[in-house]
């Protein structure tokens, strides 16, 4: 026989509602939303009190007022006379310009600094390591600041331009090589220097307190028989590369595509240029006067802006790179060796496509970083979409409601584009597993 | 069958070992095991001579010590090529670290730091007691105490307009309030993104996917002009306020995506057995997984608190004059111009901002290290 209180249905203890966990948290969520919509409500009719207040127009109308004001570069053709809805979008443009030239040059030189630090050489490992440490451990403002006031800023006048190129190191390392003469020795090195100085000529680019002037790209007649070959060549190399694949998984021979690929794109466009006469050149900046007056000249913000930011962002990119190749596990490697792979082959096949899975993820954020630190454009005056839009456009028409809500609708935009397609991304490239 | 990837012939021997100890052995290893190893190494040596000597001989060997203008800072006076003009430093000292913070007040300003290292530092050391306490006293007094010293007001203390301040005093007042603000909001917003519940979750991925999908510097546009005018009329916010509002809301939602990933890293085991011993969701956060979360992400925290403090920098952009700020003010002296004094000011704000900035990455390293170790 069993007890009678176990056979008594048992009921639940009566408590307080707040004890039911689904009530519970239907409350605090109502409360929670209480606050945030009354809130909103109040920060709402405070804002329209402010601005009938302060006789501030509202609206998007503004977008086709005239600016009138001059922008020191324009990707599109802007005057003063154009309208703010013009100004947002040369604004626009200059941002991503300097994006995306930085994102090129950051990833370039942050693999380089980030492999090097990886290096066997203990001297350029530590040198890796010394420019990511300092460059990563100062505001990037400073940095934008620096380049731009002290080194742009003690640039000399453009007719005593700095050229940038092999020439003015190799001169630079020949002075240096003359230090050798104090200990009695001949100066062969020197000599050896300066004459490879002499013919490689002056160099291409040069830098002035005007900014920088780089060669101007020109065509000459019979261009278009280079372009056509470039496309030859690429289309070849695409069906190459299917045959190749093809014969690899059929017989096991592999073909070394990579050196042929290269060969091809950029041998067949050469000999085509070769044959017509080399249509194609960059023309040396021409001193004349007090000033160049040929060759693309870039703005002193814009090289200033670009230097900080890749550099800047390299040092992060370097550390990427440096903890993705470090990731891939060391039996790896040594898996690949005892298959007989070369060591480029361990790392073509093996190491890089183990490695890029765990560098991407963090390489985007970097490249979105870059964007938005891209904005501090406006401590130097670079004229980027935060510099005018939200700089003197907010400031001659005080709307501070509608320009930075579309300046931060913008630079969302692009975060959340950006997040979405590293999600899809690393979606297709992550460990396929069950 | 023949399988054209099989080797045939046998491969040849390796060569003997070269000797692999003692010091010339590794050097060679190191920086002489090949020519194209010599070849790294050369460049390597060149970049680092290109680099270091000018550098040296800027700050210590041409550089100038003393002296009390400009003109004491020039070729022509001094005779020889100069370097870093350090009186230039030394005249400005006292506005890059306090502003324009009255004089004879400043003791009040070093007060603050030296109370504020007092506490920090036991609070860092992970061997040190009473940790509990000292970060209370640290999150809830001591920004109390701090706020009194520098604003002042009572207690027979002048008060002081925050627009007097600047310098590395508003540098450390920005960056100490994001530190102070932004941990306890963002352990908040990284366990609303968590919950289970809707409405709470969605407002935290909105709040966190925002701020840190736009700049900083658009959010201190926004604290500095559009706040308010989203407030009653006749509330006024202080210009440095406005600014300190935007930086801890920012540093916030990066706190919370650091704290998420220590939440992330406590397998749910942990709270099922706060579940079992019959704890509630605050005890089970607050007493099991948050100790273990929060102690697993310290190099990330640390981490988001170097971003703060590079990143304060930004407020000179909205009129605030930081140290940065200062230095740059500075720089407008017409008493102090010479070809290197911007030179000069960017090697000492360097320097200081690498000092603080290596400092806390060291320590992140450490207690990296001493985490793994406990394991």
């Amino acid at each position: 026989m069993q007890p009678a209180s176990i056979q008594r249905p048992i009921s639940a203890p009566r408590a307080s509602l707040m004890r039911d966990p689904r009530l519970r948290g239907l409350f605090y969520q109502v409360v929670l939303l209480a606050i945030v919509v009354g809130v909103g409500v109040e920060f709402a009719l405070n804002a329209k009190a402010n601005l009938e207040a302060q006789r501030i127009a509202t609206g998007f109308g503004f977008l086709d007022n005239t600016a009138g004001f001059g922008v020191n570069q324009a990707l599109i053709p802007y005057q003063e006379s154009d309208s703010y809805g013009r100004v947002f979008l040369v604004g626009l443009l200059n941002t991503l310009l300097v994006a995306v030239l930085g994102i090129v040059f950051a990833t370039v030189l942050g693999f380089a600094v980030g492999i090097a630090r990886l290096s066997s050489n203990w001297l350029l490992a530590k040198l890796a390591g010394a420019y990511v440490e300092v460059i990563r451990n100062q505001p990037l403002l400073f940095q934008i600041l620096f380049w731009y006031l002290a080194v742009l800023g003690a640039m000399p006048p453009p007719r005593q331009s700095v050229g940038i190129g092999l020439q003015p190191i190799l001169l630079w390392l020949a002075d240096g090589a003359g230090a050798l003469r104090y200990l009695g020795l001949p100066n062969t090195i020197g000599d050896g220097l300066r004459f490879a100085a002499d013919w490689i000529g002056p160099p291409m680019i040069y830098l002035n307190n005007r900014g920088m002037v780089l060669p101007e790209p020109a065509l000459h007649a019979g261009a278009s028989v280079v372009g056509i070959a470039l496309i030859a060549a690429i289309v070849a190399t695409i069906a190459l590369r299917i045959w190749a694949r093809r014969r690899q998984t059929a017989t096991g021979r592999p073909f070394p595509m990579l050196a042929v690929g290269i060969a091809l794109i950029v041998g067949l466009p050469m000999l085509a240029a070769f044959v017509a006469g080399s249509p194609f050149a960059f023309e040396r900046p021409v001193l004349r006067g007090f000033n160049f007056s040929s060759g693309i000249r870039l703005i002193p913000e814009l090289v200033a802006l670009l230097i900080a930011l890749s550099t800047y962002t390299a040092a992060f990119i370097a550390e990427i790179v440096r903890a993705g190749i470090e990731a891939v596990a060391k039996g790896q490697t040594e898996a690949a060796q005892a298959l007989g792979l070369s060591r480029a082959q361990a790392l073509r096949f093996v190491v890089i496509p183990q490695a890029m899975r765990v560098i991407i993820p963090p390489l985007t954020s970097q490249y979105l970083n870059l964007t938005k630190n891209s904005s501090l454009a406006v401590g130097i005056g670079y004229p980027d979409l935060f510099a005018v839009f939200a700089g003197t456009t907010l400031n001659q028409t005080g709307q501070a409601i509608e320009i930075l809500g579309i300046t931060m609708a913008v630079y969302l935009v692009l975060s959340l584009a950006t997040s979405a397609a590293m999600n899809a991304y690393n979606a297709r490239i992550a460990l396929k597993e069950r | 069958m023949s399988v054209a990837y099989l080797r045939r012939a046998m491969a040849e021997p390796e060569p003997p070992p070269v000797a692999s100890h003692g010091v010339w052995a590794r050097t060679r290893e190191r920086l002489f095991s090949g020519p194209f190893n010599i070849a790294l190494t050369v460049v390597s040596a060149i970049v680092i001579a290109a680099v270091a000597i000018p550098l040296l001989r800027f700050l210590v060997i041409d550089a100038v010590w003393d002296g009390a203008s400009r003109v004491d800072c020039l070729t022509e006076t001094v005779g020889r090529p100069v370097g870093a003009c350090w009186p230039f430093i030394g005249a400005k000292f006292t506005q890059l670290v306090y502003g324009f913070y009255p004089w004879g007040q400043h003791w009040r300003v070093d007060l603050t730091f030296v109370l504020g290292a007092v506490l920090l530092v036991p609070l860092l050391i992970p061997r040190v007691p009473w940790k509990l306490a000292n970060a209370i006293l640290f999150f809830g007094v001591y920004p109390i105490v701090a706020f009194y010293l520098l604003v002042g007001g009572r207690f027979g203390l002048d008060h002081v307009e925050t627009r007097s301040w600047g310098g590395l005093l508003v540098t450390l007042v920005v960056a100490g309030t994001g530190i102070v603000v932004s941990l306890p909001l963002g352990i908040l917003l990284a366990l609303g993104r968590r919950s289970q519940m809707p409405i709470v979750h969605s407002l935290s991925v909105v709040f966190i996917e925002f701020w840190r999908g736009v700049p900083l510097i658009t959010i201190l546009f926004f604290s500095s002009y559009m706040l308010p005018l989203f407030l009653p009329g006749t509330w006024t916010l202080d210009a440095l306020l406005r600014v300190l509002i935007g930086t801890a809301l920012f540093a916030s939602a990066y706190m919370a995506e650091v704290v998420r990933a220590g939440l992330q890293a406590i397998p749910r085991g942990q709270i099922e057995a706060g579940q079992a011993i019959g704890l509630g969701y605050w005890r089970i956060m607050g007493l099991i997984v948050m100790p273990q979360a929060l102690r697993l992400v310290i190099p990330g925290i640390v981490n988001t608190f170097i971003g703060l403090f590079k990143d304060t920098t930004l407020v000179l952009i909205v009129a605030i004059f930081d140290f940065l700020g200062q230095m740059r003010a500075a720089f407008a002296d017409p008493n102090w111009a010479t070809p290197n004094t911007l030179f000069t000011g960017f090697a000492f704000a360097g320097i200081v901002y690498f000092l603080f900035c290596f400092g806390m990455s060291r320590y992140s390293l450490f207690v990296e290290r001493w985490l793994k170790r406990g394991r």
